[in-house]
Parts: structure tokens; sequence; C-alpha cells
């Protein structure tokens, strides 16, 4: 009795009896969230074009992050940082889809899901060798990134919000806009559908698979570019960063990997799940259980909608 | 349109040849899909390609847009000589097709598909289609009517924001050739546009068929089982069996060929 009473009642008492906290807690969700959701989006990019699952992705969020240190530390302005950062993405994605990816048009996608992860290894291999292994900070002073934080009273409480946090969930709102938009409306967004669809079709209409490979490698550098500055910019850029880049696995399967609002809002509730599940009942289970909900939580999901909350629901004509 | 991508074309009359194939030999490993087999295209003219199953008219036109590579052979196309086409090359110099088995843009709607094939004639660059507005907006828009264009002709206005996926198959078929004439084809490639369709599909097809061929000039070249659509629309008719040209010729000299009869009715041992 008294263990159903921990986990089916007493959880929520706290949560009504400290709403302060519970609203900060939730909070703290919404914001990891938004970094979940933001390397997600970089999956979806890939997965919209290509229908392969790009297992570099946190490596690339990695690597766009410790490029851009890098150029900091040699004394470069922020903005020159920036640009000479999208350049190497650009390159990254050129050299891909020249080294990689043209070789293999045409092969299973499980053949081109392995070669990712020949790149993860390449780009830690390389990464380690150029940037060294320990962790480094963003210096955020030079973006114009708010810091500090903003309190302000809730229900008898007060709820502490980091302006970084703010910041970082305003950008990725208006980065997913941007993309959704352009995928929906423009000639290259229907392209990349398009090639996603069907590759001989889009061949026989004249639409340049290796382009548009550069293009949508570049986007999802573009992607992890940001995702990098705003992780780099709350704690440090390091290589263990990768592994937590994994959690958009769950935010894939919930979301859908098809989806561009699939991924913003599976992002959105792995992160809140994920800190209401350790804040409540973690205690109960000795803590801990944030690194595993999220994948029990997408567990659930694939046996009553394995096509994820918006993913194309798959009809094949018998 | 594009006046450096289309003076090539202007020299070209109607009975001219537009495309030729020469000795061309394709095969996978130890099969031969295509052996030793040359034929032409006249401009202006509806080239029907027929053989019985596994005969290589599919392989034929596969090697006529670049997706297959012939080991032997060579292919002219607007006076220009390529061992090989290339699809890019071959989309943009005018060759647009629809496939056996409907390929379309599954997730996308019916103008969304017609659109894309309009790609190669939209050119603002990759900045301004970030931007969208200005040149990518005012390019969208001007093509968006010759879409519909194609739209009211196919007569399919009724399914314009329908997601492919979910239409019958007849209609589908009708979306493919939308998309291919939006390409503004010099060279059409049908690939049975009218299989599995029922009578009256079939008819509405043959029409138009007829249709692009009188009212935009545009060649057409079609494969097809169904052998009485095959006698009323082609001008000329070229047979396939296992991989070699056994005839060519009008409709009514390939129907009294003793070969063809022997291919499609077997001979008694």
């Amino acid at each position: 009795m008294h263990v159903l009473y921990m986990v089916l009642i007493d959880p929520f008492v706290q949560m009504v009896s400290a709403p302060d906290l519970f609203i900060q807690t939730i909070w703290e969700g919404l914001v990891a969230g938004v970094l979940y959701a933001l390397i997600a989006l970089g999956f979806v990019l890939i997965f919209k074009a290509s229908g392969v699952f790009n297992f570099a992705q946190g490596m690339m969020v990695v690597f766009a992050g410790l490029t851009l240190i890098a150029f900091q530390d040699m004394g470069l302005p922020a903005i020159v940082a920036l640009a000479a950062s999208i350049g190497v993405m650009y390159l990254l994605a050129f050299s891909i889809e020249r080294v990689v990816l043209r070789p293999l048009v045409n092969q299973p996608d499980i053949i081109l899901f392995m070669a990712t992860f020949g790149i993860t290894y390449l780009l830690i291999g390389f990464g380690e060798m150029i940037f060294g292994g320990e962790p480094k900070e963003v210096n955020t002073k030079a973006f114009w990134l708010p810091q500090g934080s903003i309190e302000f009273p809730v229900l008898g409480g007060f709820v502490q919000m980091q302006k970084i946090d703010i910041a970082a969930a305003i950008i990725a709102g208006l980065m997913i806009a941007a993309l959704a938009f352009f995928f929906q409306k423009t000639r290259i967004g229907r392209a990349l559908r398009a090639v996603a669809d069907s590759h001989k079709a889009a061949l026989s209409v004249g639409i340049s698979l290796n382009q548009i490979w550069v293009i949508v490698w570049f986007a999802a550098g573009i992607v992890a570019l940001v995702a990098g500055i705003m992780w780099g910019a709350r704690s440090n850029v390091s290589f263990a960063l990768q592994v937590v880049a994994l959690k958009a696995l769950p935010v894939l399967i919930l979301g859908g990997f098809t989806s561009i609002p699939g991924a913003i809002i599976g992002g959105l509730i792995i992160g809140v799940g994920e800190k209401l599940g350790e804040f409540y009942w973690g205690p109960l289970m000795g803590g801990g259980i944030e690194s595993w909900l999220a994948y029990f939580i997408a567990l659930g999901f694939l046996l009553f909608r394995p096509q994820g909350l918006f993913g194309d629901k798959i009809i094949e004509r018998i | 349109m594009d006046a450096s991508v289309q003076t090539k074309t202007h020299n070209l009359a109607k009975g001219d040849t537009l495309l030729a194939v020469d000795n061309v030999s394709l095969s996978f490993g130890g099969v031969k899909a295509i052996t030793d087999v040359s034929f032409d295209i006249k401009k202006g003219e509806i080239r029907a390609i027929i053989g019985p199953n596994g005969a290589g008219k599919t392989s034929m036109l596969n090697v006529i847009n670049g997706f297959y590579h012939p080991q032997q052979g060579r292919i002219t196309f607007k006076g220009e000589t390529r061992q090989k086409m290339r699809p890019y090359v071959a989309a943009s110099q005018g060759i647009a097709r629809t496939f056996q088995n409907v390929a379309l843009f599954k997730g996308m709607t019916t103008l969304d598909n017609i659109m894309a094939g309009r790609t190669l004639k939209m050119n603002t660059g990759f900045f301004w289609q970030l931007w969208r507005h200005g040149p990518a907006m005012r390019e969208e828009v001007e093509h968006r009517h010759i879409v519909e264009e194609i739209i009211d002709f196919l007569e399919i206005q009724a399914i314009r924001k329908t997601p492919v996926g979910k239409l019958p198959y007849g209609l589908q078929k009708r979306v493919e050739l939308g998309r291919a004439l939006a390409m503004e084809p010099e060279l059409l490639l049908l690939d049975e546009p009218m299989a599995g369709m029922n009578l009256e599909e079939k008819e509405d097809m043959s029409r138009f068929i007829i249709d692009v061929n009188t009212q935009y000039g545009t060649t057409i070249a079609l494969i097809e089982h169904d052998i009485s659509v095959v006698m009323d629309l082609s001008d000329r008719v070229v047979v396939l069996e296992y991989g070699r040209k056994i005839a060519d010729g009008t409709p009514n000299q390939v129907k009294n060929d003793q070969t063809v009869i022997d291919a499609y009715l077997g001979v008694p041992h």
C-alpha cells in the first residue's frame, strides 16, 4: 500500500503543494527539450531527404561547437568565427557527399546507415587530433547572448529562468519555423521532399541528387552548429555530448522520423517528462532515472503508435 | 522559355530524326537485356515500342533517359551523339518520362508533384530561395500558371491539393503524365501509360496522348501491351523480342509480319 501511495499519489500531492517548484521543473524540462529538439531536427532533415538515419548528427554538434571555439580562440571576432564555422560545415557536407554518399547511391539504406557510423568515428578521431580531448567553453559574451537570470513570483514562490535558456528557445523556434517554411514552399524544398519520396522519379525530372544531398547535410550542419553554441553556452562542449545527442532517438520515435513539428514537440515532451520523472519519481528508485526514462517512454510509444505522433503513416497498397 | 536551351531544337523540322539509337547492347552480368538494337524516333511522331514480357522495352527507355548505361552502341539526341546518357542531361535536354509502376512523390500533393516537373525551368539561386520573396516568389507564381494549365488540360482540378499517395491508380498515372508535361519535353517517354486501367480510363489517356502530340507537337515514344491502342495511336512501331529488334514499321506492316505473329502467338514445333 505504501509503495502504491508513493508512486501514484504522493508526487501529485507534492506538485500541488509546491506549485512554484512544479513550474520550475517544467521549465527546466522545456529547456532540455529545446536542445533535444534541435538535435532531433538535424536527424529529421537528413532522414527526410535521403531516408538515412544519420548516426553522426550528435558528433556533428560536438564538431561544430569545437570548431567555433577553436576559431574564437584564434582571436577572430565572433561574426568572423561564426562565418568560418559555417564554411567548415559546408566543407564537411561537401566532402561527405563526394566521398561517402556519391559512391553509395542506390545501395540499401542500411549500408548508408553504417557509413554514418564511419563518419562518426572519423569525426571523433579527427576532432580529438585537432581540438584535443578536453571540454571547452563557448565565449557567450561575444555572441551578445544574454547572461544571468530573471526571477518572478509564481503562486507564493519564485521561478528562476536563465536568460540564455530563453534566448535558446527563441532562436530554436525561429530556426525551426524557417526550415519548415523552406521545406514546404520553395523549389529546393520541394526537390528535397521529392528526393525523399523517390530517387528515380526525382532524377527523371532533372533534380540533382548530389546537389540536394550537399544542401541537406549543410542544413543539418548549421542546425548542429546552433545546437552546439546553445549547449556550449550552458555547459561545456565535449565529446561526451554525442552520447547525450542520442536522446534524439527517443525524441524521433515520439515525434516521427519525417516530421519537423514532431521533432519539436517530441523534444519538449521528452525533456519535460524526464525532469518531472527525475524530480518526483526519481527518489523512489534511487535517482538517475533521467538517463533511461526517455527510452522507456519511446518504447511505450512504439507499442501503440509506431509512426510517431506526426510521422507519415505508412500505407502499403497490396 | 530559356532560349539557350532551345536553340538546337528549332533547327529540327517535323520528320527529322530527333533520337537515334545505334547498335545498343546492354547486359547485367551474364544476362543480355538488349542485343544490338538500332532504331530512330522522328520529330513529331508517336513511336510505339512493343514486345512480349521481358523483351527489353523498359530497359530501352532506361537507356534513352540515362538510368542504364549500355556497354555498346551510341545514342544521338538532337544531333548530339553520346556513348551514354545521364539522367540530368536527358532531363535538361528535353527528355521526360513516366514509369511502369508509377513513381510519384507520394507524400506531396498533385500540385507539388507537377511543380517538381518545373525544377529545371526554375533558376533562382539557393539564397534567393531562402529569402523567397522577390525573384523566387515571382518565379513561383509564373510557373504556377503553367502548372495550372496542365492541370486543366488533364482535367484533374479536383485533386489539386490531394496527396497523390491517396489517389486511385488511374489518376496517379495522369498526375505522372502531368509532371512529365510540366518539363515541356521534346521527347516524352511513356512506359505502359495504360497498364491496369479500365476501358474508360484508357480512352481518356489515349485522348491526352494524342492531344499532347498534336497540340504541343511533342514527340512521344510509348511502350504498350494493348495492341489495339498501339495500332490506333502510333505512327510507327518497333518490335522487340528477347532483347533483339524483330520488326520496325507502320502498324499495318508490323501487324502482318510473320516474325511478330510468331513472337506473340508462339511457333508450333
